[in-house]
């Protein structure tokens, strides 16, 4: 089984929501993957569509540049809806 | 519980004072309640012991299925075949969600699945009794899975997030397994023969110290109970895990007009909770030592199924490299 490839496994559970990430199988090729995907994640409708990605084609964010990344946002209060007060008379905006 | 005595290499609990900084800074994470993910920083034990748990967790999902593939063909009707056949597809499922959980760990799956055929890993105690009639289906699946269902429930508050992650899915199906377990015990009761009724007894009174074993040995023998608590690998102790499933599996036995075999069993209003007798723990360190009435067809069953399977594997393999010089020649 080694020389299979590891999978990352996502299902939209609805029409109209996102693709969620739900766990890993492993597969001769991609069509395999399909199918793996498929038994092991939606045998009670849990799903209306798959996607299976390679893992090792996934770039993702290190722990130790969380700071980097996210911290910068933190200070930029301006950038919610909340920052700004308006007098009650204005109404729901 | 389906991973039993789990070594976590660590003889004493350190002090925050005695941390390194970067253990600190995790241990005040898991204090928190802050989920660990793959990519973030654990101490070596601790990943050694999650692998350890979770590897053993998936065997013992996966070795599951063979005490219940012996009904398969032996099933009174077709509903009961087809309820048991997607009870044993969703325990091969468990097993695949765990593997997935522990490969995020660093582990290697071939390697672990060789470790537990060449008799180096543990599987839950249970999966080594035999299942000798019919009934033994319903009370596998009311109390085997009752008894996994009150560990996994808490295991879903793990603190390593993939781990918690497969719990949340694996207890989402679980209570299928218990309720169809419970009404096979229940239409024999209820509709069954004289006879019938005496194979619920006595799959009962097989089964039952063989389930309360699962939770593993008394808290204060069980040595790497305390290190797992404070990572929070574990949340609930052996004895608290096991005097809950007592508590509230009894009511369904009584409902059921059956009987455990177990004569200091009985209410205490003082505690609020069931006493119950001491179980036979040589039994258990025999069957974990691997002297079970079938541990070896349990592991040569596995093996036989990886040997035998291997020129499927093969085969896809092949095809798939074939498929991939096609589509390169067409382009």
């Amino acid at each position: 089984m080694s020389e299979w490839v590891l999978y990352e496994v996502f299902v939209r559970s609805k029409h109209g929501l996102n693709h969620k990430h739900v766990g890993s199988v492993h597969a001769a090729d991609n069509e395999m993957a399909m199918e793996n995907a498929r038994e092991l994640y939606t045998r009670r409708s849990e799903g209306v569509s798959i996607w299976v990605v390679p893992s090792a084609t996934i770039t993702a964010s290190a722990s130790d540049e969380k700071e980097a990344l996210f911290d910068p946002s933190e200070d930029k209060v301006y950038r919610h809806a909340s920052f700004y007060k308006l007098p009650d008379e204005v109404g729901h905006m | 519980m389906y991973a039993q005595m789990v070594d976590t290499g660590t003889k004493r609990l350190k002090t925050l004072e005695e941390m390194s900084p970067e253990e600190r800074d995790f241990q005040e994470k898991i204090d928190a309640e802050t989920k660990i993910e793959a990519k973030n920083w654990m101490p070596d034990a601790y990943r050694k012991t999650l692998v350890r748990q979770i590897s053993q967790h998936a065997h013992s999902e996966i070795v599951g299925m063979l005490p219940e593939g012996n009904w398969v063909t032996r099933a009174p009707t077709l509903k009961r075949k087809l309820q048991l056949m997607a009870k044993i597809q969703d325990e091969a499922g468990h097993g695949l969600y765990l593997y997935s959980a522990m490969e995020t760990l660093g582990a290697d799956r071939d390697e672990e699945i060789q470790k537990l055929h060449d008799g180096k890993a543990k599987y839950s105690s249970i999966f080594n009794y035999p299942t000798l009639n019919w009934a033994d289906m319903g009370a596998v699946g009311w109390l085997v899975d009752g008894a996994a269902i009150v560990n996994q429930v808490v295991l879903q508050r793990t603190s390593y997030g993939p781990y918690s992650r497969a719990m949340v899915r694996i207890c989402k199906e679980e209570s299928f397994h218990q309720r169809q377990g419970y009404q096979i015990l229940l239409d024999m009761m209820r509709e069954g023969t004289q006879e019938q009724k005496d194979m619920v007894q006595d799959a009962i009174n097989r089964l039952w110290w063989p389930a309360l074993m699962m939770f593993g040995p008394h808290d204060d023998e069980s040595p790497n109970s305390q290190q797992s608590m404070v990572w929070k690998i574990k949340r609930k102790s052996n004895d608290e895990l096991r005097q809950m499933f007592i508590d509230q599996t009894i009511p369904q036995l009584e409902f059921l007009g059956c009987t455990v075999p177990d004569p200091d069993l009985k209410w205490n209003e003082e505690r609020g909770h069931y006493d119950f007798g001491e179980i036979n723990w040589k039994e258990f360190y025999d069957v974990l030592k691997g002297n079970g009435p079938c541990n070896h067809e349990r592991i040569s069953t596995r093996r036989k199924a990886i040997d035998e399977g291997a020129w499927v594997r093969e085969a896809a393999v092949a095809y798939a490299a074939k498929q991939k010089q096609r589509a390169a020649k067409a382009a």
